[in-house]
């Protein structure tokens, strides 16, 4: 199998459906954050669906996902339930993490989502270990991690670029690049910003997609997939895309002009996928109605659901820390 | 009864996991062509082949979290750092994901990883590669922390630590290797969850481990030449602690001597000296001494270094004083 060829097909108009899904979900948690009902560190992927549908769509239920505390757009679309993801940030025991996590920590065994890792490139030696454990057992399921622009300045970044591809392990590295680690620049903190480039310099092959386009961004993550699974070992994504919301809930934005927001809004992932689509006739106004009511019907059982749930109960606090304390 | 040396018993230690779980495998620096920098796992490169011998490159947190990723993959690494020195370049890994996971997952997530790692100073390698900090480690739930001592645990302790289903680290003090003593032909696996004592006193009590054991037993010996009777415990489990076996010891003596390689601030010595003042006090005849490293960086100079670390003529002056009084 090769990447080049014709570009593998994908479906458009789920992909809208889902990054609808992961907008709506965000825009609940801002006023839930708000109302004080969600609280601790909360980060957004509002403007950066395409990422998370785009690259999580090429992906089958035996393959892993590492992602990063900007996650709840990666949980949703990897299928962890949206009334877990809600539950956890609610902090019950129904929660995907049992409340143990939060927003930053969002993990489900089941669909092999293995966090929610708030330690900026902390999850790319895991997503090493997780393929090398594939390679010698001779599975063939991909690791696919994801983290930000940030994360490239860190050593754990090269040092899990250089032990992937030595050791030709199955692993899916995307660069969710937003253009900032919290408040910085990439070119205020990169000597050298072609992302890309610098992951092609470890023996992998790597491209800079626009991931502002969910079809480009999952045509690119499918191909990438598919060889990876052919056995020719780790490939790298650079997704260029961009958050139209503060970095957290804490964030003043001091950092960046409103013009550059509103820039990068002109290229907003849904509405360029909503209009496409209506352009081939595959989207009219009676599907956006019925998608955005199952979607707030969806989100609403999701909260209602969070509400009524229960904590764990406090005598279970040192639960968890061993698996003799699990039981 | 065989003569054997603490490193060849490390090493059978090695061979049986391999040979008896073929989801075990050893990486980490230099453990295969070069047969591991203190030659543990010399030889293992050719018996097992390098699947399973894998060289690393200079990446410790890569490659701990590596360890950490197949662990979460249904595989059983032994991950050796070179020195705890190193360990360092791990920490991330080690705290933030190693002995966090299985709580911040709400118990979806637990990893049976085995870390060794060669510990402590003496041997003139100056300040940056003698340290002997397991009791920071010692400071984080989630971990197990073994301490062999003997030949005995040598051999006895890795198997059940690759049994736990979470992380254990086991420290190695390197001058122990070259330590010849005879091994019971039938020798396996050792509890791994209780200190022991070493020797019965009556006096005091000289509570130790690692690499400080042999200067304790010294110690012990020239008090007896003296007519004092001092007791022995080798802690062998640095987390959890066997309370038990400290306390019963204590109330056997009235008097305690920690011996700790450590420092002596905020270090394993304050944590069991303090557990003694909380659980035993009534039983004291004397306060809870310690015999620690001085609080310096190690230094090259042989008779500098000498001084900086506990020694038998030290530990045998504490232990004669809190049992005469001063003169």
């Amino acid at each position: 199998m090769t990447t080049t060829g014709t570009a593998p097909e994908v479906d458009e108009l789920a992909c809208w459906r889902e990054m609808l899904r992961v907008r709506r979900f965000e825009e609940r948690c801002v006023e839930l954050y708000s109302g004080g009902r969600i609280r601790g560190f909360m980060h957004l992927c509002i403007g950066e669906e395409a990422v998370a549908v785009g690259v999580l769509q090429a992906l089958g239920p035996d393959d892993a996902v590492v992602s990063t505390y900007r996650d709840h757009g990666h949980a949703l679309v990897r299928g962890v339930g949206t009334d877990r993801v809600m539950a956890e940030m609610f902090g019950k025991v129904t929660g995907c993490s049992r409340g143990r996590g939060g927003s930053m920590h969002l993990f489900d065994a089941g669909r092999r989502f293995y966090g929610g890792n708030a330690i900026v490139a902390g999850g790319l030696p895991l997503a090493t270990g997780l393929a090398l454990a594939d390679r010698m057992t001779h599975r063939t399921r991909v690791t696919c991690c994801i983290f930000g622009d940030g994360a490239m300045a860190e050593g754990e970044f090269h040092e899990a670029m250089n032990l992937a591809a030595l050791w030709h392990l199955p692993v899916l590295f995307c660069c969710e690049n937003n253009q900032y680690a919290m408040g910085t620049s990439l070119a205020r903190t990169h000597a050298e910003t072609d992302l890309a480039g610098r992951a092609a310099s470890y023996g992998m092959p790597a491209a800079a997609i626009d991931g502002m386009d969910v079809v480009a961004v999952g045509e690119a993550a499918t191909a990438a997939v598919a060889a990876i699974r052919s056995d020719e070992g780790p490939r790298f994504l650079e997704l260029q895309t961009y958050r139209f919301r503060a970095h957290s809930m804490y964030d003043p934005e001091l950092y960046r002009s409103k013009s550059e927001v509103d820039e990068w809004k002109e290229h907003d992932p849904i509405d360029r996928s909503a209009a496409r689509l209506r352009q081939d006739g595959r989207l009219d106004d009676g599907w956006v109605t019925e998608a955005e009511q199952e979607i707030a019907a969806e989100i609403d059982a999701a909260v209602e659901r969070a509400d009524e749930a229960d904590v764990e109960p406090v005598d279970e606090l040192l639960r968890f820390v061993t698996s003799e304390a699990t039981d | 009864m065989a003569v054997t040396t603490y490193r060849d018993a490390m090493r059978e230690a090695l061979r049986e996991a391999l040979h008896r779980d073929e989801r075990v495998f050893l990486m980490g620096e230099d453990v295969g062509r070069y047969g591991g920098c203190y030659a543990v796992s010399k030889g293992l490169l050719a018996e097992f082949g390098e699947e399973r011998i894998r060289d690393t490159p200079l990446s410790e947190s890569a490659f701990v979290g590596a360890g950490i990723g197949a662990a979460l993959g249904g595989l059983r690494p032994i991950v050796e750092i070179m020195t705890v020195n190193f360990s360092l370049l791990a920490l991330d890994q080690l705290l933030n994901n190693a002995a966090t996971l299985l709580h911040m997952s709400g118990g979806q997530f637990n990893v049976p990883l085995v870390v060794r790692m060669t510990t402590g100073a003496g041997r003139q390698l100056a300040a940056q590669h003698s340290h002997s900090l397991e009791g920071w480690y010692a400071h984080i739930p989630g971990l197990r922390l073994l301490a062999p001592a003997t030949i005995e645990d040598a051999r006895g302790m890795l198997w059940p630590a690759l049994l736990d289903p979470d992380p254990v680290l086991i420290f190695e003090h390197n001058a122990l290797y070259n330590v010849r003593g005879e091994l019971a032909d039938d020798a396996g696996a050792v509890d791994i969850t209780r200190a022991r004592l070493r020797r019965p006193g009556s006096d005091v009590a000289l509570i130790t481990y690692g690499g400080s054991l042999p200067k304790a037993i010294a110690a012990a010996e020239r008090l007896a030449s003296e007519g004092i009777d001092a007791a022995v415990v080798d802690l062998r489990s640095l987390r959890p602690l066997d309370d038990e076996t400290i306390l019963t010891a204590v109330a056997a003596t009235h008097r305690a001597v920690v011996i700790d390689e450590g420092w002596r601030s905020g270090g394993l010595s304050a944590e069991i000296a303090a557990r003694i003042s909380e659980l035993a006090f009534w039983e004291l005849d004397a306060p809870v001494r310690r015999v620690c490293s001085a609080e310096v960086p190690v230094p090259y100079a042989r008779h500098l270094e000498e001084a900086a670390l506990p020694q038998t003529d030290e530990i045998v002056a504490v232990a004669r004083e809190l049992v005469h009084g001063h003169d």
